[in-house]
Formats: C-alpha cells, structure tokens, sequence
C-alpha cells in the first residue's frame, strides 16, 4: 500500500510540474508581455524599461522558477485587466464553480446510477431502450444550446426560473440540469456494464440462492463491486467539470472562475488565463490521486497490482 | 455420390469428407449481413452520407449566396409560420442572409472540422500507443505520462488561449482541436497493441528478421485499425460539438463564414423572439453528433468477432 501511494504521488508531481510550465509557457506564446503591461502607447525605451521592471528580460527558465515559487506561496501576479491579484480573483469566484460542479454531479448521479441499476436489471426491456437513448441524447446534445432552450423554455415562455446571475440557488437550476445532462451518459453505461457483469458473477448467484431479497442482492451485493468505477469516474468528471465549465458559466453569465477564464481570454489577460488553468490542471491531478487511493483501499487488486 | 451445392459465387466453401461441401461464409460476407440489420449503423451511415453529398454539393442545393446580405429581408421566419415565404425555407438571419444556404454551408465547416481533428489525433494518439504498446518499459511509462499530462489540462480552456493566439481560422481550429482528443486513441491503441504483440504471427516476424517499423506498421496496425476507426469517429462527433461550442464564444471560426455554432451564437440575440435561429442549427449539429455517433457504436458492434447487441 505504501509503495503504491508512493508512487503514484511522485507520478502525480511530476505531472503538476510538467503542467506548470505548460500553463507558464501559453503565458508566453501568447506575446510581448512586457509590450502588453507597457500599453499601446509605449516607445522601445519604455517597454525595455517594463521588461525589466518585471524581470522579463531574464532568461526563461529563471523566470519560471521565479513564477512558480511565488505560486507556490499563493501569489499568482495580477491582472492586466483590473490589476487585482489573480488568487483573489480566483478566490471570489471558485465557491460558484465548486457548487455549479458539486450540484451537476450530485444529479448526473442520481439519475444514472438508479437507470444504470435498473437497465442492467432487465437488458432489452424498455427501460434498458429508455436509459440508452437519454445516454445517446445527452452525448449528442450540444452543451450550450441545451442551455439556451433551458433558458427559452424554463426562463422565457414558463418564466419559473432565472436566466443568468449567481446570486440565489435557482440560478443553479438550469446550468445543472444543463452540465448534468452533459456527463451522465457516461456514468449511466459504466453503471450498467459494471451491474451486468456483477449480476453475471458466483457471488451474485449465491447471494439469490439463499434467498436474499431482490433489493439486498442489487444494491448491497452487486452495486457494492460495479460501483469501484464510478467512484473514478465521479472524480474524473469533477475534474472535467471544473474545467469544463466555462461554456456554460458564459451561457448563463454565472460568475464562476469559467466566466473569469472566458473574460480574460477575451481581454488577453494571461496571467489570470494561465492561474486557472494551472489551478483547474491541480485540482484535477489532485481529485484523482484521492479517488485512485479510495479505489486501492476499497479495491486490495489494485494496490497489490 | 451426389454433393449438395450451397455455395454461391464469390464464397469459400469446406470440402468435408467428399459427400458435402458446406458454405463457410467469409469475414466480409458476415460484416455486410451484420451490416444490413444493424439499425443504428443503417441510420448513421444515411445521415452522414447524406450530408457528405449536401457538403459537397451545397452550391447546387440553393440559389442564394451564403455570405449575401439583404437588410430589406430580415428575421423572416420559416416558411412553415404564418409569416413565412416559400422564397426562404427557413426563412432568413438578423442580417437577412437565407438560413437553409447558410446551414447548407455549415456542414461543410463541421464536416472539416470533424474529420481534420479525428484525423490529426488518430495519427498522434494512435502513433503514441503503437510505440507505447510494442516497447512497453520507459517507453511505454513515457507514453502513459504524457496522457496524464494531456488529461490533468483543462482541454477546452486551452483550446479557447491557443485559439485566442493563433486566431480562429479553419486550420488552427482544426489543428488545435486535433490535439485536444488524441488521448484516447493513444490509451486504446496502447493496450490493443500489447494484447496483440504477444501474437504468434508477431513473434515469427521477429524471428524472421521483419525490421521493428515493418512489424509494428505490418502485423500490429492492421489489427489495430479496427479501434481506431471506432474511436475516430467518437472523437469526430466531439470535434463537431466543440468547434460549435468555441464558435459560438466566439473563439472558434470567425464571422462571416457559415459555422453552425456561430450561427448559434447569431442568433441568441435575437432569440427571445426569433427562437428558430436558434434552434435550427443546434437541431442540425444535434442529428450529424447522433449519426457519427451511431455510426461509430455500429462499426464497433460489426467489427467485433463475436458480433454484439
């Protein structure tokens, strides 16, 4: 167990450090910082003068360790926009994400994992047809335009909820129906392909002969071993959710880190681009070194492997 | 000693004992059987049949330009409404431009787009996979992190920068996108490639002397191609949703070029009134996603050797 932690944690650093100086150099290929921060109006002399000031004019690889021993201390540069700090931008924003997040995954599960269940219970029932093509509808359901028809229909015809803004809960309605729909094909299938081969199994067959009821056997037996890769999933989607965010943030104008990316890419604000994806890349190296030492605890073929 | 003939023309037949020749239909002959009754692939190979033809075609589909603006004509709606005009099917945009011409061209973008990205992360991801799978050791470990670099980033935020940089033409949108979705081919052709490498026919390529790129590109890859072209065409449908998704921020292809995305995106302006420009294209982009998709699960239901459901 702990030669599996170990391990996988050094690969997990490796592939943060690695992600840090990718997300440093699109702060790079995007241009002349120094002619950015220096603004429009600047002469040769000044924008030298700017690049030194900020120590643009050290070679790369000094400036990168510079950079990320500040990160690191949770200093992450300012905005070019408003010239606030990126940590706290990002600071005032990432509650909503998390939630927007939290709350898509919570009702991506708690459709897929009863509809995989009961689809793998009876295959080629209707039911089974049923939880399919809601799984084919929502992988081909561009994510975007389902809002906007949320917003059409549930905002502008029914007027029941709210169309943009972050402030209440019922803002949160609609962008998670939305983003939910997004990633519970996924979980449904696996759902399902881990029930049908659970179901399939000794155990399972055992657990019926000694008269076990139907419920026991579907949720404590077999659910119990097809769910080990659900968990992964779960945490992967989180991640991707994360991330995966900003077009619906913008769709819904909610005021998440998604939206803030958005804006300053359009602003070509680097630094707070450059933050978040690093910050996203962190918490989804992070989210699924968690969820691979849950499946080594639950799961002894795996740390032992 | 009469034999009992069933064999047609075109397929082997067994010869057992003298007395019988049994028909053994041949590998092609139970994909196109399969084929022909699978209705999923049936509905998906129509659908991007037919919209490969409107693509090519598309100038002698309509009369209309798709870039000819005409401010007398604007937000017409379909012709189905009450105010509608048979002159424009479905009816006109927020700059007067014929809706039906500007979807009909759509398609090409999608189309490019999809193939282009499927294309570039198929020789990427499934480059990587070969080497990975057929070395293993470093090699492979090598492989399998630059994966879990690729996987830890925020693909479509990178995009968005990248695109934002290099500006949002047809190629870069492509090319970007192409290095958005070789992940998977890179994980699937790596563990194919180990099954397959322990293979009989591999070992003997290698007694013989057959030179490591004969072996991996001879014996290996056509064993792999199979998967590929399934995941191919997975990855083309996401390709084709998120071209529409970083045009319609904005960031994707640029105005006035007919993407359905940004004709999404057109369209929300006007939307709370003239809801069809809205929900056209996404219709649009909605069929051509399910078709591929279709397409793919069928061809992977086809090429599997037991056959599935």
């Amino acid at each position: 167990m702990i030669r599996f932690l170990v391990h996988r944690t050094m690969i997990a650093v490796l592939v943060a450090l690695t992600v840090s100086i990718i997300g440093f150099a699109l702060l790079r290929l995007s241009g002349d910082l120094a002619s950015a921060l220096a603004g429009d109006t600047a002469k040769p002399e000044q924008i030298a003068q700017t690049a030194h000031l900020y120590g643009l004019d050290r070679p790369l690889y000094i400036q990168y360790v510079d950079w990320a021993g500040k990160a690191l201390r949770g200093d992450l540069g300012r905005s070019l926009f408003s010239n606030e700090p990126v940590s706290f931008l990002i600071g005032q924003r990432i509650g909503v994400t998390v939630q927007l997040s939290f709350m898509s995954l919570v009702f991506a599960l708690a459709i897929a994992i009863p509809l995989g269940v009961l689809a793998a219970t009876k295959p080629n029932s209707w039911l089974d047809r049923l939880a399919l093509g809601l799984s084919v509808f929502g992988q081909a359901m561009p994510n975007f335009w389902f809002g906007l028809i949320l917003i059409i229909v549930f905002g502008v015809v029914l007027r029941w909820l709210p169309i943009s803004g972050s402030d209440h809960f019922a803002n949160f309605i609609l962008p998670t129906i939305t983003l939910g729909t997004a990633i519970m094909p996924a979980i449904m299938r696996l759902t399902r392909t881990g029930m049908l081969d659970a179901l399939d199994s000794d155990y399972i067959r055992m657990a019926r002969a000694k008269g076990l009821s139907t419920g026991a056997v579907l949720f404590k037996h077999a659910l119990r071993n097809a769910i080990l890769p659900v968990v992964s999933l779960s945490a992967v989607s989180l991640g991707l959710l994360l991330g995966g965010s900003v077009i619906v943030e913008s769709v819904f104008a909610l005021n998440g880190i998604g939206f803030l990316a958005f804006q300053s890419i359009l602003r070509t604000d680097f630094p707070v681009v450059q933050s978040i994806v690093v910050f996203v890349s962190f918490a989804y190296i992070g989210l699924t070194l968690l969820s691979d030492v849950i499946n080594a605890y639950l799961d002894p073929r795996i740390r032992i492997g | 000693m009469t034999s009992i003939e069933h064999g047609r023309a075109g397929h082997p037949t067994t010869r057992v004992g003298t007395a019988f020749e049994i028909e053994a239909p041949s590998p092609r002959a139970i994909r196109r059987q399969r084929a022909l009754t699978h209705p999923g692939f049936l509905f998906g190979a129509t659908v991007m049949l037919l919209t490969i033809l409107v693509a090519v075609f598309a100038p002698l589909l309509t009369t209309y330009d798709p870039f000819a603006q005409d401010l007398t004509q604007r937000l017409i709606p379909p012709a189905w409404t009450a105010k509608g005009s048979w002159a424009h099917l479905l009816g006109t945009d927020g700059l007067g431009r014929d809706y039906l011409t500007r979807l009909i061209y759509g398609s090409r973008i999608s189309l490019i787009v999809g193939f282009g990205a499927a294309a570039i992360a198929a020789l990427v991801g499934g480059s990587l996979g070969l080497i990975g799978g057929y070395f293993g050791g470093r090699i492979d470990g090598l492989v399998m992190y630059f994966v879990n670099v690729k996987l830890a980033m925020p693909g479509v935020l990178v995009a968005l920068s990248l695109i934002s940089v290099f500006g949002g033409s047809v190629p870069v949108v492509v090319g970007v996108l192409g290095f958005l979705f070789w992940d998977r081919f890179a994980v699937v052709t790596r563990s194919v490639t180990q099954q397959i490498r322990v293979n009989d026919y591999v070992t003997a390529a290698e007694a013989v002397g057959a030179s490591r790129l004969r072996i991996i590109l001879g014996e290996i890859l056509p064993n792999v191609m199979n998967h590929i072209i399934v995941i191919a065409s997975l990855e083309m449908a996401s390709a084709i949703l998120v071209e529409a998704a970083l045009s319609f921020l904005g960031l994707g292809i640029r105005p006035p070029t007919p993407s359905w995305g940004l004709m999404i995106s057109e369209g929300r302006n006007f939307m709370f009134f003239e809801p069809y420009l809205v929900a056209i294209p996404g219709v649009a982009i909605f069929i051509l996603v399910i078709a591929i998709n279709m397409l793919g699960d069928g061809i992977r239901d086809i090429t599997a050797p037991e056959g599935r459901n």
